[in-house]
């Protein structure tokens, strides 16, 4: 092997195994390949994931219905709201549970508007990890202003807590919704400015068109959900084909990828996806903030929640996929097992295979634009 | 020729050479990326534009090779508590940690969880403690002055009058 | 289709290996034998009007009163908009069963981690260690009965409360 490739190139190599991470300066979590090259081509990356396993899983056997809702967002900490409304609804449908009409726009915002920090972030490390150091900077920009409307909506800013069984906890008050449209003004012009910036940039989509293709049958195989699957042309979002909560009432459009500047599946068009799917939000953040009703935002639970025997499977559309929550109650206040299934799990599955072959740099371009995050892998 | 750390009799001369030193650690302390989860995010934000780190000096480095501060941000699992100690040990002296939010003080919310870690001083000393779920960013940026005042107090040139202070050391 | 008329399909096609089919519950499922786990799961993926391209999920329940432990298959399917739960029941004490992976690829990375919890074995697999514990964890932990060891690695468990500290 190294003869030949010594006469056909001139260099002398030889096979190495690298271990990237699990510090690294790539902001995706505690992650490591383990990575077989021979200098520039990869013959074999690895995936060794575990380092964030907290057991999410086994606690919800060990606490109530009720104290479960803040572990919940720990599990996938970039896109907390989601977590807590999967978690709800599961133990919604278990008891019967109705939700409040206004309870349910109150989640809406609250979501759509954790939909478009969660996308800046994805969006502002992939071009870092990219090497362009400046829109990442600008992300942080804008998500702090969302950090602050969510302050002011829940108390919190990153961990929310704020989705509970029956509604909302607290209320959104009239100032907060006067706040959240003028934030969606400043942001519609800030988003054609980050397209100036980094997905027109020649350098961006040259690095990214072509690299690591996903075929739609590869993206059933490996059961790849949200904007990976999206991005191959799948037209499939839980928000439109299983309805939950008020979307069946709302106008938006499902971005697919189109194969805008090279293969269908490529990594440029799972990041195009995520980019239109932030001006979507946008858009279904206004007509919420204009439906909104009056009433109560929580319906009465009893504090002492206790479902029936059954079993229940939940999903959301969160940012980075479908996130499922299988809960299976035995009849008292401790749920008997909590399943949590993420749309990162299964996308690390699939980087073994489309790493063969390619370089160390086009790897750090599929990480990034799997968006994958060690909560959501490990829980 | 004799060493000269802790050497000298304490003059005007000295404090003020141990000031200056002292002064030009504190203002350029880089702190390793060690952001392990949610704590990580707050971190970032941080460095940021918002509550900026830079301003006092602090750019974050990669390696452990070139920073002088390790902020752990997150929750610490038994499967990377190996790994955290040999970052530790491959940086150079002298060094300091933060310890940022409440996984990494004690454990946090996880005391019921078997594969995490109930603090990482079980691993590595701690020199300042910055509590909350996550902290804010001006949270942190309180721990990185007390740092600060931690590094203004030290003594390099002047011979310490009572023994030389302890390093605080890892609880088991 | 309606669970009830994939239920009936499957009967006749695998007589003796599918049962017990719950219709009026939230999810609709039905137990397979653990024997004929990879024909069925072919026939759902490729049989005509059945088209289940994607398995959602594979995980396992551990019920110690009744001596089993039940792996649980969620399988999903775009075209037809419907989802459809399998169960297997495996005696506790020896856990086995075949391999869904030449079926969907996705199920390389459910069967590491059902393994890596459970202690399920999965016979046919082409790399079945440990996954998000260390290689050397002793123990499943999501069995009910698990008791967490007293110290990994050199490192207690416990943590002493603050107040103890104080008096100490």
């Amino acid at each position: 092997m190294n003869q030949t490739a010594e006469a056909q190139t001139g260099f002398y190599t030889e096979d190495m195994t690298i271990s990237v991470g699990p510090q690294h300066p790539s902001t995706h979590g505690v992650l490591r390949f383990v990575v077989k090259t021979d200098g520039e081509v990869i013959s074999e990356a690895i995936p060794d994931v575990g380092y964030l396993h907290r057991s999410i899983e086994k606690i919800g056997e060990k606490v109530t219905y009720h104290g479960y809702v803040p572990y919940t967002d720990r599990a996938d900490y970039l896109a907390a709201m989601f977590a807590n409304q999967a978690f709800c609804m599961a133990a919604e449908k278990l008891a019967g549970t109705e939700v409040t009409r206004r309870g349910e726009f109150c989640r809406v915002i609250a979501c759509e508007l954790n939909r478009i920090a969660s996308h800046l972030i994805s969006v502002g490390t992939f071009g870092q990890d990219i090497g362009a150091m400046t829109p990442f900077v600008h992300a942080l920009r804008e998500r702090e202003t969302i950090n602050n409307l969510m302050e002011e909506i829940c108390g919190a800013r990153l961990t929310y807590n704020y989705i509970r069984i029956g509604g909302v906890g607290y209320d959104i008050l009239p100032e907060t919704l006067t706040k959240i449209v003028e934030f969606l003004d400043h942001f519609e012009p800030i988003v054609l400015e980050f397209n100036r910036l980094l997905s027109g940039n020649k350098i961006f989509r040259e690095r990214l068109a072509g690299v690591a293709v996903i075929s739609r049958e590869e993206a059933f195989s490996y059961n790849l959900v949200g904007p990976n699957l999206r991005g191959s042309g799948v037209k499939w979002d839980i928000r439109r084909d299983i309805p939950y909560s008020i979307y069946p009432e709302l106008d938006f459009e499902v971005p697919i990828g189109t194969a805008s500047i090279g293969a269908l599946g490529d990594s440029f068009d799972r990041y195009w996806v995520r980019i239109q799917e932030m001006q979507e939000s946008v858009k279904i953040l206004r007509q919420c903030l204009q439906m909104m009703p009056k009433g109560p935002a929580i319906s009465k639970v009893p504090r002492k929640f206790r479902p029936p025997a059954g079993e229940v499977y939940a999903r959301v559309e969160a940012p980075r996929g479908d996130m499922g929550f299988y809960v299976v109650s035995d009849g008292s206040e401790y749920p008997y097992r909590v399943r949590i299934r993420t749309g990162s799990y299964t996308a690390m599955s699939i980087i073994d295979k489309l790493s063969k072959g390619i370089m160390v740099a086009d790897l750090i371009a599929l990480i990034g634009s799997l968006d994958v995050d060690a909560p959501e892998i490990d829980r | 020729m004799k060493p000269l750390i802790n050497s000298l009799p304490e003059t005007v001369f000295t404090t003020k050479v141990d000031d200056l030193l002292n002064w030009g650690r504190a203002s350029s302390q880089w702190y390793m990326l060690f952001g392990l989860a949610c704590c990580a995010i707050e971190l970032m934000q941080t460095g940021g534009p918002r509550a900026d780190l830079d301003r006092f000096g602090a750019v974050p480095r990669a390696t452990p090779r070139q920073s002088d501060l390790m902020i752990v941000a997150g929750t610490l699992t038994y499967k990377m508590a190996k790994r955290t100690k040999l970052l530790y040990d491959q940086m150079p002296d002298p060094k300091y940690v933060i310890s940022m939010g409440s996984c990494s003080n004690c454990g946090g919310l996880f005391q019921l969880a078997y594969s995490v870690c109930k603090g990482v001083d079980k691993i590595i000393p701690v020199d300042v403690y910055v509590p909350g779920c996550p902290p804010r960013p001006e949270a942190l940026t309180e721990g990185l002055l007390r740092i600060q005042d931690k590094m203004m107090r030290e003594r390099w040139l002047v011979k310490p009058a009572r023994p030389a202070e302890e390093q605080p050391e890892a609880q088991a | 289709m309606e669970a009830q008329d994939i239920y009936t399909r499957l009967e006749k096609q695998f007589p003796g290996s599918v049962s017990d089919f719950k219709g009026d519950v939230k999810e609709p499922y039905f137990t397979v034998a653990a024997s004929a786990i990879v024909d069925v799961c072919r026939a759902l993926r490729d049989g005509v009007m059945l088209k289940f391209e994607v398995l959602s999920d594979l995980t396992a329940l551990d019920w110690p009163k009744e001596e089993k432990i039940q792996v649980v298959y969620h399988l999903f399917s775009y075209s037809q908009n419907q989802q459809i739960v399998l169960k297997v029941d495996l005696p506790r004490d020896n856990p086995r069963i075949a391999t869904v992976e030449g079926v969907w690829k996705v199920a390389n990375w459910f069967e590491r981690e059902v393994y890596d919890l459970f202690g399920v074995i999965f016979d046919g697999h082409s790399d079945l260690r440990r996954i998000i514990l260390p290689d050397d964890w002793q123990g499943y932990p999501l069995r009910k009965d698990y008791v967490e060891q007293e110290e990994y690695d050199g490192i207690s468990t416990q943590r002493a409360p603050l107040v103890e500290k104080l008096l100490r």
